[in-house]
């Protein structure tokens, strides 16, 4: 087989039937810019409720009975035993006196005694939506005289998670499967103009392979047009609205990912992608025609 | 070479017998009109020699291929033993004359320097010298029909079967496109043409087989007149 010539007639079938590889690129290109899109916002969404969750720390207070520092951190061993707890650390009542000073006014602190404060740990935990039962086992060791924790905040955080994940799941699942029905069937029609050429390759003799190869350039180099538009498009408008975004929400605990963090794998994606669809979509389309 | 024997092909999709008991043998270098009235299953036999249809029973040879078991990814190789020449021309549109007769080499993979030489070369034999940069829709019905011809003939087929040529033509070009294919036969080629036009056949003194209402009623080896 000619593959030179083969190669050569997939990149003129572009060309000769430019307006339905337009139509096809353009598809390829939209449905990946949305797919990506809601990717990327679900991903960045995520990151923030991760970073709100991070936050949001318990603080266990030593009993006052155990005035002494080195018996207080003892209690170190036991806090980090509970199941929930990721890092358990450790602030004296003088260190908690000085952070308190550090905060506030100085002035405020003038004659008060540093054993008004109590030693206590501060704890993050491995998942919030279980702070509650970790509450109550930190309450049950010896020598914990209270534990605060905004357990309200905890639960709006999960609900929110969990929403985001499911919406974002269903979304993209949803996303992938509507813009691969899309992105064959445009790439179906494409070749259905092109019936009566394969019904004449056929006639004359040739075989299914030789009609098959450019179909399959044709959609491996449409795909890789469509992935690297989509990528460079996603890549301007993902900047434009976080840099809106951003700009016009300063102050607030918004951090956009940076594109080019996910840039590799978004492009590998996009190209992954649009040459699947352009290669198997061009073979699944002929498949029909060469039943004669 | 076509040989045929008890042929019966019935469309099971709509339970129709198009063909029923046919025999028939066409020996190479033959030129034979298969004539009929529509509906009468010419195109069906048509359709049996190139294998676009399989019989329902009985034994069809085309070119020392069976008919009714050969492979699929058989048939190309098959197919290079024939040329077809169709009513319609069926020219890719957005190919000029050489290129469409081109195509049909490239197909089997022959060499460019053989393209070259051999396109030019069936170009002058249809009469189409000079017209080989012109698209199918710059050209005359009969010229469309030339380049069929051409693409049918440059791969030396063994056999040319044209379902209906004349079809779109007029009487002049008709004729013109016969003796084309007479001069192609006398080069040794085997032409088979289904038609069902009585005056052009009848002008020419060749074998007619008739075919009506799915059974052969007629095979004049002498050649010459038909009527229906």
């Amino acid at each position: 087989m000619r593959l030179g010539y083969l190669t050569r007639e997939g990149f003129r079938s572009i060309t000769t039937h430019s307006f339905m590889s337009f139509a096809t690129v353009t598809i390829i290109v939209a449905c990946l810019i949305i797919m990506g899109s809601v990717s990327l916002l679900s991903l960045n969404i995520n990151k923030l409720i991760k970073e709100l969750e991070a936050q949001n720390e318990i603080v266990v207070f030593v009993d006052e009975a155990i005035g002494d520092e080195a018996a207080a951190r003892d209690l170190q061993r036991n806090i980090e035993a509970v199941d929930n707890v990721a890092s358990a650390e450790f602030v004296s009542r003088t260190q908690a006196m000085e952070n308190f000073m550090g905060k506030y006014d100085a002035s405020l602190m003038e004659g008060i005694d540093e054993d008004v404060f109590r030693h206590r740990f501060i704890i993050h935990l491995n998942d919030i939506a279980y702070m509650s039962q970790t509450k109550m086992e930190l309450e049950a060791i010896r020598g914990v005289a209270k534990v605060n924790a905004h357990l309200d905040y905890a639960q709006n955080f999960v609900m929110i998670r969990n929403v985001v994940s499911i919406v974002s799941l269903v979304l993209i699942v949803m996303l992938v499967f509507v813009s691969f029905f899309i992105m064959s069937n445009t790439i179906k029609l494409a070749t259905f103009g092109r019936r009566e050429e394969i019904a004449i390759m056929k006639m004359v003799g040739a075989t299914n392979a030789f009609i098959r190869l450019p179909f399959v350039v044709e959609g491996l180099i449409l795909g890789m047009m469509g992935g690297s538009i989509a990528f460079l498009a996603e890549w301007g408008i993902y900047n434009l609205v976080s840099g809106r975004l951003v700009g016009s929400i300063t102050g607030t605990l918004l951090n956009v990912i940076p594109f080019r963090q996910y840039a590799l794998p978004v492009f590998i994606i996009y190209m992954g992608v649009g040459i699947l669809v352009g290669a198997f979509g061009g073979v699944n389309a002929i498949r029909n025609y060469l039943k004669v | 070479m076509v040989y045929m024997q008890n042929v019966r092909k019935v469309y099971e999709s709509s339970n129709t017998v198009a063909l029923d008991n046919v025999s028939l043998t066409i020996e190479d270098g033959e030129f034979v009109f298969l004539v009929g009235p529509s509906g009468s299953g010419k195109t069906t036999l048509m359709k049996l020699i190139t294998g676009e249809v399989r019989p329902t029973s009985g034994k069809v040879v085309v070119n020392d291929f069976d008919m009714g078991t050969i492979k699929r990814r058989k048939l190309p190789k098959m197919r290079r033993t024939l040329g077809v020449v169709f009513q319609d021309y069926r020219l890719i549109e957005n190919m000029n004359v050489y290129d469409n007769v081109a195509f049909a080499m490239r197909v089997v993979g022959a060499p460019n320097s053989e393209i070259k030489t051999r396109v030019p070369y069936i170009l002058e034999l249809v009469g189409l010298e000079g017209r080989e940069k012109r698209m199918p829709g710059e050209l005359s019905g009969g010229e469309q029909q030339r380049v069929g011809i051409a693409r049918a003939l440059v791969n030396s087929p063994r056999m040319i079967v044209a379902d209906e040529p004349t079809g779109n033509l007029d009487p002049a070009r008709s004729l013109e496109l016969m003796l084309l294919l007479e001069k192609i036969n006398e080069m040794g080629t085997t032409v088979v043409v289904v038609t069902h036009e009585k005056e052009l056949v009848n002008a020419f003194s060749k074998r007619v087989i008739t075919i009506d209402c799915g059974e052969k009623t007629g095979d004049s080896v002498e050649g010459g007149y038909y009527d229906l």
